[in-house]
């Protein structure tokens, strides 16, 4: 309905003030981006130009909308050489789907529409998708909409959550707000598995599982000096911390000694084997993933992908050992 | 064989002529029956019909107005070779995915860029097979222009009929036998390298 697919029964929808009904509806949708569940790529097209769609449309320069194709690929880590000449029926779902998000964000619409996009693919893929999508959004600022019936999602995604029922808006609120205070009883039955069976009871999240005394360095610190800061703190690992303090990968005392050569950046030797989650991760997932991977510890990340701190086995068992006992207290 | 040059070289234009009318009649009035949905069983019946006729009551038909000649064999064929384009562009245009049609409608696409894009492109396949079909009907079609009074291959095999000569016969029918299979695969084979994207 807000690009007019659709037109309301009564009602009116504003994007800025503005009646989107005053607006011609061509014009409207090319500032709209739009992702709808079945990909939809054009299948006559390739990559590149599936993504140039509205760009085209809006008669942009050809220079202008192949740097848009460009840097778009990139974002997503589909070298433009190797996908831009693709139709779509040589990529994977997954693949399109990207497709699919890029072409909406092409005309860089201050809106995104997306009708539950993710629904059709495979939850690994979704969840690479889904996380994506955070990124992209982050970095380029837009207000989505984002139609799911997958409360997992709304909860990972969502800044705020509209819960609607047979179209009508039952409660509208921050994902934290609407799983401690559920206006109905759907919703609470809807929220159910991320609600545990603490009913009532504030749930845990990655950020209450971690500790924030974490060794960090800097990526241009050399090796030895590395070594030196790790045993003074008699720990076997480290957290590297890239230019702008956002996490670059983790280093451990093996790697260094099998690996590492004096004078040396530490940076160098950073690599990727720890699992990294969100603070808003449910607590339970967390433990899930930590007990399930063979690291030693999970990173917890800032949503501008700094370092809020780690979750390793005891600082699990300690948070977890408080909640229980507050609960059995209480 | 020499003489026959000519004969085929008619009968290919008179072929060609129709062809390039029908398709451009064809087209019209496959994308009318899809963008209007309460006119598309009127336009099909109406090709449908058309097609029903037997081609020697057609072309008398036609004599009366169009004469002797090859205008009226030309007309004839446009008339035979417009069922399979206008049927296959309606159906080709009617079986994209609704998926497709909303994504393109909901980029911001007119009517006329969905259909230019999106649309046409993709039931271009069966738009191509449709084509294929009226070109191979109308090359044995056109045979019958010979009575009236239009040229081609039709005259050899005529003439040949007349005189009971069987070799006249085959004269002018296998021209026109191998024009047709060699049609068929040429067109084929363009088909494929126009569409890229089917895999």
């Amino acid at each position: 309905m807000i690009n007019r697919l659709l037109e309301p029964d009564s009602g009116e929808i504003s994007i800025d003030g503005v009646n989107i009904r005053s607006k011609n509806p061509v014009e409207l949708r090319r500032s709209i981006g739009y992702v709808i569940q079945q990909i939809g790529l054009f299948p006559n097209m390739t990559v590149e130009q599936n993504i140039a769609v509205v760009p085209k449309l809006l008669k942009m320069p050809k220079e202008k909308w192949r740097q848009i194709v460009l840097e778009l690929l990139e974002l997503v880590g589909m070298p433009y050489e190797e996908y831009a000449d693709k139709y779509p029926s040589e990529l994977s779902g997954g693949q399109q789907q990207r497709i699919g998000v890029l072409r909406a964000l092409a005309a860089s619409p201050p809106i995104v529409l997306m009708d539950e996009p993710f629904g059709a693919l495979d939850p690994i893929t979704r969840d690479s998708l889904q996380e994506e999508v955070r990124k992209l959004q982050k970095r380029l600022k837009k207000t989505i909409v984002f139609v799911t019936h997958d409360m997992e999602e709304a909860l990972r995604l969502a800044d705020i959550i509209v819960f609607m029922n047979e179209g009508e808006i039952v409660q509208m609120a921050s994902p934290e707000e609407m799983l401690h205070n559920p206006a109905s009883d759907m919703i609470r039955d809807f929220m159910g598995r991320h609600t545990g069976r603490n009913n009532g009871q504030p749930m845990l999240f990655a950020e209450d599982l971690m500790r924030t005394n974490v060794l960090k360095v800097p990526y241009s610190l050399n090796t030895l000096e590395s070594i030196d800061r790790m045993s003074r703190r008699e720990v076997n690992s480290v957290i590297v911390l890239d230019e702008d303090d956002t996490f670059m990968g983790t280093v451990t005392l093996d790697t260094v000694r099998e690996r590492g050569k004096a004078g040396r950046k530490i940076g160098e030797l950073a690599g990727d084997n720890v699992p990294l989650i969100d603070r808003r991760m449910p607590a339970q997932e967390a433990f899930d993933l930590l007990i399930g991977s063979r690291a030693d510890y999970l990173v917890v990340l800032n949503e501008d992908r700094t370092v809020a701190g780690i979750v390793t086995k005891t600082s699990m068992a300690k948070a977890m050992g408080d909640a229980l006992w507050k609960a059995v207290l209480s | 064989m020499t003489d026959l040059l000519p004969l085929i070289g008619e009968h290919l234009l008179i072929v060609f002529i129709a062809t390039v009318i029908a398709v451009i009649i064809g087209l019209v009035l496959g994308v009318m029956s899809y963008w209007m949905r309460f006119a598309a069983p009127i336009i099909i019946w109406f090709a449908e019909a058309l097609q029903t006729i037997p081609s020697l009551a057609l072309l008398a038909l036609l004599m009366i107005i169009f004469g002797l000649g090859n205008a009226t064999i030309i007309v004839g064929l446009v008339l035979y070779a417009l069922l399979p384009i206008v049927r296959n562009t309606n159906t080709g245009l009617s079986t994209v995915s609704p998926a497709i049609r909303d994504a393109a409608r909901g980029m911001g696409m007119s009517r006329l860029q969905r259909l230019l894009k999106v649309e046409l492109p993709l039931a271009f396949p069966l738009i191509f097979s449709g084509i294929k079909i009226s070109i191979v009907n109308s090359l044995s079609i056109a045979v019958m222009g010979v009575l009236i009074g239009a040229g081609g291959l039709g005259y050899p095999i005529y003439r040949g009929i007349q005189t009971q000569n069987f070799a006249a016969i085959m004269r002018g029918a296998i021209p026109v036998m191998v024009m047709a299979v060699l049609f068929d695969f040429v067109m084929s084979s363009i088909e494929k390298r126009l569409v890229k994207w089917a895999k």
